[in-house]
């Protein structure tokens, strides 16, 4: 464009690139990550996401340039040695895959931070820059890296996107893929490929330190809110791309904080928001739902209590007391509660200070009530 | 193929299992195995725990490699048959929290009519529906298949089967955790697919209604110890032989639950 337009513009493009940048990675890296998710391979991204390290600093090595494709391409190979590696433990040898993860983690990025302090001590200045790939830096982003990005997420979007009903059924039931003759093994590398390809994507912005919680973190979100893959898939998206957005831009301008915390401390943010808010599968309404449903229940006890007790005491109107429906219902639940919730409702009423009486709609919602018991018990 | 009479066709085993061993880890679960399985019956595959049953369902739809032996479907290897194979896994086998709904299971059975990349459009939904409908299932189509009762899932898996519309039928134990009213409704619509001139083979594990259930029964316990009509293999000698001495009688008046017992000691 206009490199050296004015020099307050050039702060606008940056935005732009960060921004941009951030948005791509999140978008990509959250989505794919529903399928790791999925999968139950989240420890795996973790892994792989550590494994990376050497791969940046060989290919910065090996070629002399910082150019992010060639870096990314490092990386990725890297990381598909290390996919490999695990496998390979676990076929062959009696040790359990959390073992092999955290063996293949541990060795790769120790390898790898030794390649680091390695290349630190040599006298070129290119290699400066190369520690921000431990904990990422957004400020860093230029038009390059969104290009590379694009490029990159693109593809594998599309990939996606192209084999999304192949990938479901693989993903939700193997063997009947394989019964159908789908080519599930080969799958299986698509999909492991397009992990590795959400890890890598991001690791000069957020660091391979915590480039996993970009993919997992999304998904285990967007999975609290709704249950369908489409919509898991899309949301995980968006929440990459808000955390991703947000964070970035904090950690440039405001804070002076390394890009990768900050973006994942957005993350928690709305991973815990999902958690406790999230219709249905949140805490906060699976605990409004179970104190609902208890004060339900305790209301129909007193209920039927109430019922029985006014058909043995037939023409007497003056109401029963509430000792005679705690010892009924022993101590099982607040009669005085449930009074007051059948009141409410139109269905008992006061007779006296510690006097009650069941009302006529009172008397037809027991009747109903215990039809509705008894249809339910024959059932069983 | 197309020279072949039909009558030719029909005596033609639906499915001929020779000499299949396969092992796991070096251990043979089925050994040396013979079954021929004519077209058009119903047939209950029985056998203790670990007598090999999944095993052989997986070994005709190509899921393990046999050690040693073949299976052919329809007169060809199952690569070339699978068109016209159905399947019912058994349900604990897929993660049920998976997020997605009822019909969308079931028009997987469509996947492999639609070939590559293709999505399911209104044929498979009306399809699906048509077989949900069947399994009298139409009222969850849009489920979501966490809510599901275990019989439940169980009918999905079958309306997924028959929307692949298939020739031969394989069910890996299809009344596994169903009611009885389940139970017969399933068992009258594998009884319909019979008289549509289907096969169908079905793991199955209550002694007691095999002879009223099916009309072929194959046991197994490792090897095959018998295979036939129900009327002329399914007798105490070869329950004993298959189950190891452990089902005391098999008379059809014998108390229920002492058969039952059977079952649930291997477990
Ligand atoms: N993937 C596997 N790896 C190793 N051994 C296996 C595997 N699957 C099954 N086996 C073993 O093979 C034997 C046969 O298993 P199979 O599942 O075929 O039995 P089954 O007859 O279907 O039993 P059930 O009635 O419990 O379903 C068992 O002893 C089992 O332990
Ligand atoms: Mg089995």
């Amino acid at each position: 464009m206009f490199p050296d337009f004015l020099t307050d513009i050039y702060s606008d493009y940056t935005i732009r690139n960060i921004t941009l940048g951030a948005m791509v990675l999140g978008l990509v890296s959250g989505s794919l990550g529903t399928f790791a998710v999925l999968r139950r391979q989240s420890l795996l991204g973790d892994s792989i996401s550590h494994a990376v390290l050497p791969g940046i600093i060989l290919a910065f090595m090996l070629t002399g340039s910082r150019d992010p494709l060639i870096l990314i391409l490092g990386a990725a190979i890297v990381g598909w040695l290390a996919t490999l590696s695990i496998m390979a433990i676990v076929n062959t040898t009696r040790i359990k895959q959390d073992a092999s993860l955290a063996l293949v983690l541990s060795v790769f990025f120790g390898f790898g931070m030794v390649l680091m302090t390695f290349v630190q001590r040599q006298p070129d200045a290119a290699a400066a820059g190369l520690q921000r790939f431990l904990f990422g830096q957004a400020a860093a982003i230029i038009w390059d890296d969104v290009r590379t990005m694009l490029l990159i997420g693109g593809a594998a979007m599309a990939v996606f996107l192209l084999f999304w009903k192949e990938f479901k059924l693989v993903v939700f039931d193997r063997a009947f893929a394989f019964s159908l003759g789908m080519p599930v093994r080969r799958f299986d590398v698509l999909l492991t490929t397009l992990l590795v390809i959400a890890i890598v994507i991001g690791l000069q912005t957020v660091g391979v330190i915590l480039m996993s919680a970009m993919v997992v973190a999304p998904a285990a979100a967007a999975r609290q809110w709704t249950d369908r893959l489409g919509l898991v898939t899309t949301l995980a998206g968006l929440f990459g791309a808000l955390a991703g957005v947000t964070g970035a831009l904090i950690s440039a301008y405001a804070a002076r904080m390394p890009t990768g915390p900050t973006i994942v401390l957005c993350l928690t943010a709305i991973v815990l928001f999902s958690l406790v808010l999230a219709p249905n599968r949140g805490i906060l309404w699976a605990w409004v739902r179970q104190h609902r449903q208890s004060r339900e229940l305790r209301s129909r006890v007193v209920l039927a209590d109430l019922y029985w007790l006014s058909q043995q005491h037939a023409g007497d109107d003056s109401g029963h007391s509430i000792a005679t429906l705690e010892a009924m219902s022993a101590g099982r639940v607040a009669v005085d509660h449930g009074l007051e919730d059948l009141e409410q409702a139109g269905l008992a009423e006061r007779t006296d200070e510690e006097t009650w009486t069941i009302t006529e709609r009172g008397r037809e919602q027991a009747i109903r009530d215990l039809a509705e018991e008894e249809r339910e018990g024959s059932d069983v | 193929m197309t020279t072949m009479t039909s009558a030719a066709l029909e005596s033609q085993p639906a499915i001929a299992v020779r000499d299949l061993t396969v092992a796991y880890n070096d251990r043979p679960v089925i050994w040396d195995l013979d079954l021929d399985v004519p077209a058009g019956v119903l047939m209950a595959i029985v056998g203790p725990n670990g007598a090999g049953k999944t095993t052989l369902i997986k070994a005709m739809l190509d899921l393990v490699r046999p050690a040693a032996g073949q299976v052919e479907i329809l007169g060809q290897p199952y690569r070339k048959s699978r068109d016209r194979v159905g399947y019912v896994p058994q349900r604990g086998s897929v993660d049920w929290d998976f997020p997605t709904n009822v019909l969308d299971v079931v028009q997987m059975g469509r996947y492999g009519a639609l070939g590559w990349i293709r999505r399911p459009g209104n044929r498979e939904r009306e399809l699906a529906l048509e077989a949900l409908d069947k399994v009298s299932m139409g009222e969850f189509a849009d489920r979501q298949i966490s809510q599901l009762s275990g019989g439940q899932q169980q009918r999905v898996f079958l309306a997924r089967a028959l929307v692949q519309n298939a020739d031969v039928y394989l069910m890996d134990e299809p009344f596994q955790g169903v009611d009885a009213t389940t139970e017969r409704a399933i068992i009258t619509l594998l009884k319909e697919l019979r008289s549509e001139g289907k096969t169908v083979v079905c793991v199955h594990h209550d002694l007691q209604t095999v002879p009223d259930y099916f009309d072929w029964v194959a046991l197994l316990n490792i090897r095959k110890i018998a295979s036939g009509p129900v009327s002329e293999v399914y007798n105490e000698t070869n329950l004993r032989l298959t189950y190891g001495g452990r089902v005391a009688f098999l008379s059809r008046d014998a108390a229920a639950p002492a058969t039952a017992q059977a079952a649930v000691e291997e477990d």
